[in-house]
């Protein structure tokens, strides 16, 4: 457990001759929750992406269980669950089915408790209702129920809680616990208040900025 | 305990039950929303119908340009059809799960094109021999348009996504599209109108399609890995 899952080491991004970040560097250790918070427009999900590999846009080292991220990519990807702005869900398929697609894509997510997964969303009974009749919020569940299936150690959700319920909320924020609890990551961007107690560390990207300009 | 797993272990298995999971996703996505299916194969059906029209309808003279026309229509069809190929996944954001995937990319990308291929080059090959009477080609050219068809629209379909792949996170990608690949469907119509040529008038049709069959083995060698890395640039952009 000592040592950290990610590291981020002088982290430099540009994105229309604007500064999002620099010198950004942090450790995330196995069973930490970093919530990153900063206005709209302060680089949050440019930063998600890079981490996640999906943008190259950057300057400075990622590295995976002390590895440069780069070169381990394969092992990285295994092992890491992105959620990002659009759900990723197909309007036309039934949540069962898009669910079971990526379960094929990866081997981290588990598509044997699919059915499982659906009623921990509070999807149970729309299984075979096709994504487009179900609400905004439903559809955003039916990509949250990866969480459930995922037995990737890191965890990056951007925005996640976006136009869920409530209840939704407080149980998703009971999920990240029992994820840190068990040894696992989360990065994470929100703009709802945290209602965990926990090892919850904040990055602020435009205190970040402040002191570097 | 949950983290314990090694993906390395199940990654051959995991590759062909991908590929099998992507074309059986392609199918039920065209297949719920027909238009798409049925939009290329219609296109075909009326260029073969609005020619003579416009043309002439004497047989003579429409045999003489039948193997050109259905096949520049085939090529056309092909073309109308690949901007969705990644449209919809590039907007609800399963491309970028797709691009996350440890599974080597080439394969989800090989299954949405042999998808694709199957929903419209091959139903346009079968569809050919329909077309090919309408426009009064005689019987002994059957078997070199479907064949050249058959040939020819897996190349048409992978040089094609390539194009898809670099426009897709642009706008309005469809007229792009038709510029970048264009240039590359023509060795493919000439050998494919070619072959259909030949066997109407009787010659030997082995060589052209022998060469129909080496675009395609040298697309299905390389389109895969050139679609993989135009999609992660659109996606990083």
């Amino acid at each position: 457990m000592s040592a950290p899952l990610l590291t981020v080491n002088n982290l430099f991004c540009e994105r229309d001759d604007r500064v999002l970040f620099s010198q950004l560097s942090f450790a995330l250790a196995a069973g930490e929750i970093v919530q990153i918070e900063g206005q709209n427009g302060s680089g949050k999900t440019t930063l998600l992406r890079i981490l996640s590999g999906l943008s190259r846009n950057y300057e400075g080292e990622i590295f995976w269980r002390g590895e440069p991220v780069t070169e381990v990519r394969e092992q990285f990807c295994s092992e890491m669950l992105y959620f990002g702005h659009q759900a990723g869900v197909k309007s036309v398929l039934t949540p069962e089915e898009n669910l079971r697609w990526y379960a094929a894509l990866s081997p981290a997510i588990e598509g044997a408790a699919i059915a499982e997964a659906l009623q921990q969303v509070g999807l149970k009974g729309f299984e075979d209702v096709p994504c487009h009749s179900l609400s905004a919020g439903q559809n955003r569940r039916v990509s949250l129920a990866r969480l459930y299936l995922s037995r990737a150690p890191l965890w990056i959700l951007d925005e996640p809680f976006t136009a869920i319920d409530k209840r939704g909320v407080a149980a998703k924020e009971q999920l990240l616990l029992q994820h840190a609890q068990r040894g696992g990551s989360v990065i994470l961007t929100t703009h709802h208040e945290l209602g965990i107690h926990g090892p919850v560390r904040k990055i602020n990207l435009d205190r970040l900025l402040g002191t570097s300009v | 305990m949950r983290m314990d797993t090694n993906p390395r272990q199940s990654s051959s298995v995991g590759m062909t039950g991908l590929f099998a999971a992507t074309c059986r996703r392609e199918f039920l996505l065209s297949f719920r929303r027909k238009s798409d299916l049925v939009n290329p194969l219609i296109f075909f059906l009326m260029v073969a119908t609005l020619f003579p029209l416009g043309v002439s309808p004497e047989p003579g003279f429409l045999a003489q340009l039948a193997p050109g026309v259905v096949w520049v229509a085939a090529l056309l069809a092909t073309l109308l059809s690949m901007d969705a190929l990644f449209r919809s996944d590039y907007e609800d954001g399963s491309l970028e799960q797709l691009l996350l995937s440890p599974q080597p990319l080439f394969v989800v990308v090989l299954a949405k094109v042999l998808a694709h291929w199957m929903m419209t080059g091959l139903a346009l090959t079968l569809m050919a021999p329909l077309l090919g009477m309408m426009l009064f080609l005689p019987a002994e050219g059957m078997p070199g348009l479907m064949l050249s068809l058959l040939l020819g629209t897996p190349t048409l379909s992978l040089v094609g996504a390539i194009g898809a792949a670099l426009t897709v996170g642009l706008k309005k990608g469809g007229v792009l599209i038709s510029l970048l690949v264009l240039p590359l469907y023509i060795p493919v119509l000439i050998f494919g109108s070619s072959a259909v040529q030949a066997a109407v008038t009787g010659l030997p049709l082995g060589g052209y399609l022998a060469l129909l069959g080496a675009l395609l083995a040298l697309a299905l060698g390389l389109a895969p890995l050139a679609i993989s890395a135009a999609l992660r640039i659109s996606i990083s952009s």
